[in-house]
């Protein structure tokens, strides 16, 4: 039981690096500035490197003969576990930003309490992907206070960002009885402790930008139960164009 | 359009330890923050350094390339400013 709620959550993990780091690569060569342009890629570059290693972790704990190429090319949509924050368009700069700041907000306290994790493979990859992130967190933060307390068009963009995001960023913390299992096992951390850090980061971070939480608290979700927005079904067949044309292609 | 552009930033890496910073090149960044960022980002990203300096390129003053010839020609005929007078002992290696 515990080997295959581990699976699940490693999976989940990893769906949400490799769908978010497949949006931001869209800014490849779209970038606002090149610097920016830059910037975004690395970071989704950072997610691919993170997704490498969740997957392969996946797969043993799976055991059964799949790779991280299988996981990531070869799966069905709704086989696909990541919350639906990660696959929502990237919309203008500051869509992009804001759905990265509050990814980044979560994924930050989540790794440091994995660090802890008594799964030595999951607390190493925590380890090394937490210096990213810090970085990722810290130059999303940055954008975001830039934005809200910028001009009054970047502050009417970064609201109305925050304002379409808000509902699916509760799903960040879903719970089902895989975590509870793993929870049960001081194997990962309760969510309501990173949902309580995360909530600390995003008020904090959008009253120095001028900015406003929601009041509408409609949430959404469906993501981690493998049932997507209508826009995954798109950003599939971009990511998995290539394996599906050319079965086990390699670079 | 220009007016609306960010300013230009001079970036300085320090490769490691010990070494001077240098010169790597320009960015555009809308405040020192972000130009840091920027430049790590644009100028760190094969572990290039481990420390880096960012000015406004606004703040840097430069020689006149038209005086050029007063600033630096009269030093290139006082060839007894350069220590090469001096006989090398024997003894002495690596000089």
């Amino acid at each position: 039981m515990q080997e295959s709620a581990l699976f699940e959550y490693v999976l989940r993990l990893s769906d949400d690096s490799l769908i978010l780091a497949q949006r931001l690569g869209e800014w490849c060569g779209h970038g606002p500035i090149l610097e920016e342009d830059i910037a975004l890629t690395n970071i989704s570059l950072d997610l691919i490197g993170q997704a490498i290693s969740l997957y392969d972790l996946a797969a043993a704990l799976e055991g059964k003969g799949r790779d991280h190429d299988q996981l990531a090319y070869l799966r069905y949509e709704n086989e696909y576990k990541n919350v639906l924050l990660v696959e929502q368009p990237n919309g203008d700069f500051a869509m992009t930003l804001l759905r990265q700041f509050f990814f980044d907000a979560f994924r930050l306290p989540l790794y440091e309490a994995l660090m802890q994790s008594p799964v030595e493979q999951l607390a190493a990859i925590a380890a090394k992907s937490v210096k990213e992130t810090r970085y990722h967190l810290k130059h999303s933060s940055e954008w975001v206070i830039r934005m809200g307390d910028g001009t009054e068009e970047s502050h009417q963009r970064a609201q109305a960002a925050i304002d379409h995001l808000w509902r699916y960023t509760n799903e960040l913390f879903y719970e089902d009885a895989h975590d509870h299992a793993l929870q049960a096992a001081g194997k990962v951390p309760a969510m309501a402790e990173i949902q309580a850090k995360w909530m600390a980061t995003v008020t904090s971070i959008l009253s120095e930008a001028t900015l406003e939480i929601p009041k509408n608290n409609w949430k959404f979700d469906g993501g981690r139960e493998g049932r997507h927005s209508e826009h995954m079904g798109y950003l599939l067949s971009d990511l998995q164009y290539m394996q599906r044309a050319y079965p086990n292609m390699e670079w | 359009m220009s007016t609306n552009e960010w300013p230009l930033w001079e970036v300085f890496i320090r490769s490691k330890q010990g070494l001077n910073h240098k010169h790597v090149g320009s960015l555009r960044a809308p405040d020192a923050t972000l130009a840091l960022e920027n430049a790590r980002d644009v100028y760190t990203r094969r572990s290039e350094g481990i420390s880096i300096w960012v000015v406004e390129s606004a703040q840097i003053h430069a020689t006149d390339i038209d005086e050029a010839a007063s600033f630096f020609e009269p030093s290139d005929t006082k060839i007894y400013r350069h220590p090469t007078f001096y006989e090398v002992p024997d003894g002495v290696k690596h000089m």
